[in-house]
């Protein structure tokens, strides 16, 4: 699939990304109350695979696998979901600010969330995910047909039928917002994008769908390279546009819906994750996808851990407070000037 | 190619290193007919093209020529695939290109387009590669073919030493190689390139047309939409122009672009002259005809006209009265009057490529207005003015190299300038053998036209005597440049006829009528 160079770099980077991310996770595991020593922290994770039985401290045990890693575990797979689906939006769109809401997934997802969570009544669920991931996929697909016209659908049709039905939607939540009452509060946390009280439940949820979508997705990145060039020469290049195009979205809007089920709005990792690896590792997509994604999982990782501590350490024994806050909150917080530095200082201009 | 739907079917299950595969890689390719057939698009109410029908044999280079939105584009565009036709319908090698995935038309037409959204920093290399697109399967490596077929194209294009620089940092002349190295590695039987010289300089305009030529001789059928003219005659085995809509006309460049064509499809005041070095056909575009010539309404030399009408009443008064606003009027395609009678007669002294620019010109503006012009040139050598005057069948009084005039060659000429309402100087050769001062004494110096481009030194091989008479009549008449030769006639005319007609001129039709 992959010319030698190419495939080289490919798995040059995803190894060194891998590391990464398992040293983050390692790292964010290690952080919390109670203070646990690396060696300790991967002793705990790899006797969850189930080969081995380490001795390890049953309430660090519990502490680890019970509360942190799922957390920690969720975080990479929404991370690696979003900047995943951003990578193929921003290549399909061929639009700089295409993120993976881009045609109304998140706000699809939080008006299923938050009618299941305001009208329990009405959208009867016991979790939220099952709403939020179907009114994710609907909105995805109600937009995709409204901007079909004649089997063709152009990307920029695509684009305002979105923002108009996200305008939409806006309006829907806000006013069951508003006869919420008492849900209130844990409609507007969920949309600010959280990660706590994640449970493996959610982790079973996300997973399958994020792995398998991402895996198809990455069986597509030869197209997605020539689509760059254009609907037109794509299809002088063999491309079967439109058949490529539903597919690709689709899967980026159910990827996307499975990240946003469980975690809510989380914003800007889907945006800014892929432009920094372009400008790591350039356009190809082949190299792009896979880099963003676990770049993706380690960013989210890392800052769902300031999101959670109260207390954030420093190395020389420093140490700095920080409120507890729903992930959504730091991700936006860090992401939106350190966007703003790279676009200012460096080429974001263009994909 | 028997049966081209058996190939696809062959190549549908490749996984890229079929046997087919690799003698598609080696260039092992046969041009494909290309068989356009009635179609007709619309874009909304806005109908493009119209019953359009032209097929493209085997190995051919065609040139698709005609103005701005005249759909040559849409032409390429509806070949391709890209866009699928009203009615009609277009195949490759016998493949309706609109039936078929794009999967399998791709491998039957490559297509450089007009403008390629490049602005994305992959290495050249890769951008040639997607070329190979259509032959590769998903999950396969690229073949060793596949990599044959890159290379080869790189080297083809003389990209190569670019393989590895970003695709939006090379120049654009370099780029629309790239380009065509895509295209090439694409291992196509048939290419469509939409403006392929559009943004490049002469020289890779020409680099670039010289190797879809070579790709042509080694076996593809290529079709090119081209703004150039002359370089469409250059290159293009046919032309088809597309104008209103539709194929207008099909054929060799000579057949294809003649001024009237031109000014048909164009609205353009064009002449048509081989090119001295290609010797292919060579179009100039000049200020539109119809501006020049509105400065001689009928009415304006109305009086003279009516004047000699009612006093002469005598046929060859009538005749030379009428002679100045007939012959403009008649250049302005004025129809109603009697041929022959109002025939404008001009003669052209001259040489070189100013004589010849003359001769296309006027007869041009003839063709174009249908006007009853009779020129005439001599005396020449063989020569550009002798091949450009066969090409419009322009009267030449045309004598040996380095002989002085014969007597009857002298005659003719003699005969000509006499019957000549206008007399034209286009650079004249004043040699002792020549006649050309001898003859221009019995013009009336007033239906003088000088166009001279040439210093007078180089063309006088006499004596300072002759050039200071040719200055004399020189100074006296009209001057312009053969891209204005109409202007001046037109002003020569009225001139002379605004003084109620040249005496001297019409003593010379009298005699001319007592001579026949």
């Amino acid at each position: 699939m992959l010319a030698p160079g190419v495939s080289g770099r490919v798995i040059t980077w995803c190894l060194a990304l891998a590391v990464l991310l398992v040293g983050t996770v390692i790292g964010s595991a290690m952080l919390g109350s109670v203070r646990i020593d690396p060696l300790t922290v991967s002793k705990a994770v790899l006797n969850l695979t189930g080969f081995v039985a380490y001795d390890v401290p049953s309430a660090h045990q519990t502490i680890i696998a019970d509360v942190r890693l799922p957390r920690i575990a969720l975080a990479a797979i929404v991370g690696f979901a979003l900047a995943a689906a951003g990578t193929v939006m921003q290549g399909f769109f061929r639009n700089p600010l295409a993120d993976p809401s881009i045609i109304g997934v998140s706000t699809g997802a939080a008006a299923g969330a938050v009618a299941a969570i305001a009208f329990p009544a009405l959208v009867p669920f016991s979790s939220v995910h099952i709403p939020a991931f179907v009114g994710a996929v609907g909105t995805a697909f109600f937009v995709y047909a409204v901007a079909t016209e004649g089997g063709r659908t152009p990307v920029a049709t695509l684009l305002l039928a979105g923002v108009a039905i996200q305008a939409f939607l806006g309006a829907v939540i806000s006013y069951m917002l508003v006869h919420s009452g008492e849900s209130l509060r844990e409609a507007v946390v969920w949309m600010m994008g959280h990660l706590h009280r994640s449970s493996w439940n959610d982790v079973t949820f996300a997973l399958p769908v994020t792995l398998v979508g991402v895996a198809i997705l990455g069986a597509y990145t030869r197209e997605m390279n020539v689509l760059l060039l254009g609907e037109e020469d794509a299809h002088h290049l063999g491309v079967d546009v439109e058949r490529t195009k539903l597919l690709l979205l689709a899967l980026a809007s159910i990827v996307t819906a499975a990240g946003v089920a469980v975690a809510g709005v989380i914003g800007f990792v889907g945006l800014i994750v892929p432009h920094i690896m372009r400008l790591v590792v350039g356009p190809d997509h082949r190299i792009l996808l896979p880099t963003s994604a676990l770049a993706g999982a380690s960013f989210l990782v890392a800052t769902d851990t300031i999101a959670r501590l109260d207390v954030l350490p420093l190395p020389f024994g420093l140490e700095v407070g920080t409120p507890i806050v729903p992930v959504g909150i730091v991700t936006a917080a860090l992401g939106a000037p350190f966007f703003l530095y790279l676009l200012t200082k460096r080429e974001v201009h263009a994909l | 190619m028997i049966d081209p739907f058996g190939r696809h079917d062959d190549d549908d299950d490749d996984e890229g290193d079929s046997p087919r595969g690799i003698t598609d890689a080696s260039s092992g390719i046969e041009p494909a007919t290309l068989d356009v057939e009635n179609v007709s698009l619309s874009f909304g109410d806005l109908t493009v093209l119209e019953d359009v029908s032209v097929t493209i044999d085997p190995g051919e280079f065609v040139g698709l020529v005609g103005p701005n939105g005249a759909g040559k584009t849409t032409l390429l565009r509806t070949i391709s695939g890209a866009i699928e036709p009203d009615a009609g319908s277009v195949t490759v090698d016998g493949v309706d290109v609109h039936e078929v995935p794009s999967r399998d038309s791709s491998r039957l037409v490559a297509v450089v387009p007009q403008d390629t959204t490049l602005s994305f920093s992959f290495p050249v290399r890769d951008v040639v590669e997607m070329g190979r697109h259509p032959h590769r399967s998903r999950f396969s490596p690229p073949t060793p073919d596949d990599r044959d077929a890159v290379d080869r194209a790189l080297e083809r294009t003389r990209t190569a030493s670019l393989a590895d620089r970003p695709i939006d940092e090379v120049s654009g002349g370099q780029r629309q190689r790239v380009v065509l190295a895509r295209a090439i590695a694409q291992a196509t039987p048939a290419l469509l390139l939409d403006e392929p010289t559009a943004s490049l300089d002469i020289n890779h305009a020409i680099e670039t047309l010289e190797l879809v030529r070579e790709l042509v001789e080694d076996g593809r059928t290529a079709v090119a939409a081209i703004h150039d003219l002359d370089l469409a005659a250059r290159y293009c085995d046919r032309l088809v122009m597309v104008a209103d809509e539709g194929v207008r006309s099909v054929g060799s460049p000579a057949e294809v672009l003649t001024s009237e064509a031109l000014a048909d499809a164009f609205d353009a005041n064009a002449t048509v002259v081989p090119n001295p070095v290609t010797g292919t056909e060579t179009v100039t575009a000049l200020p539109d005809a119809g501006d020049e010539l509105a400065s001689l309404e009928p009415g304006s030399v109305d009086s003279p006209t009516s004047n000699e009408a009612d006093t002469g009443g005598g046929r060859d008064s009538a005749h030379r009265g009428r002679d100045g606003t007939a012959g403009a009027s008649r250049l302005e395609g004025d129809g109603g009057r009697i041929p022959g009678d109002d025939r404008l007669e001009v003669h052209v002294f001259g040489t070189g490529t100013t004589a010849a620019g003359v001769l296309a010109r006027l007869e041009t503006a003839a063709e174009n207005s249908r006007a009853d012009l009779s020129v005439s040139v001599g005396p020449v050598t063989p020569g550009i003015v002798t091949e450009t005057a066969a090409r419009f069948a322009v009267e030449v009084v045309d004598t040996q190299p380095h002989a002085p005039i014969s007597n009857d060659e002298r005659e003719r000429v003699e005969r000509r300038v006499r019957d000549a309402d206008v007399t034209v100087l286009a650079d004249p050769v004043l040699d002792s053998g020549g006649c050309v001062l001898e003859t221009l004494a019995a013009v009336d110096p007033e239906t003088l036209v000088v166009t001279d481009r040439r210093p007078l030194e180089e063309r006088d091989f006499v004596g300072p005597e002759t050039s200071t008479r040719y200055e004399w009549y020189a100074e006296r008449a009209v001057e312009a440049t053969p891209e204005t030769v109409l202007e001046g006639v037109t002003r020569a005319l009225e001139s002379a006829t605004g003084r109620g007609s040249g005496a001297i001129a019409r003593e010379n039709r009298a005699s001319t009528g007592s001579d026949n």
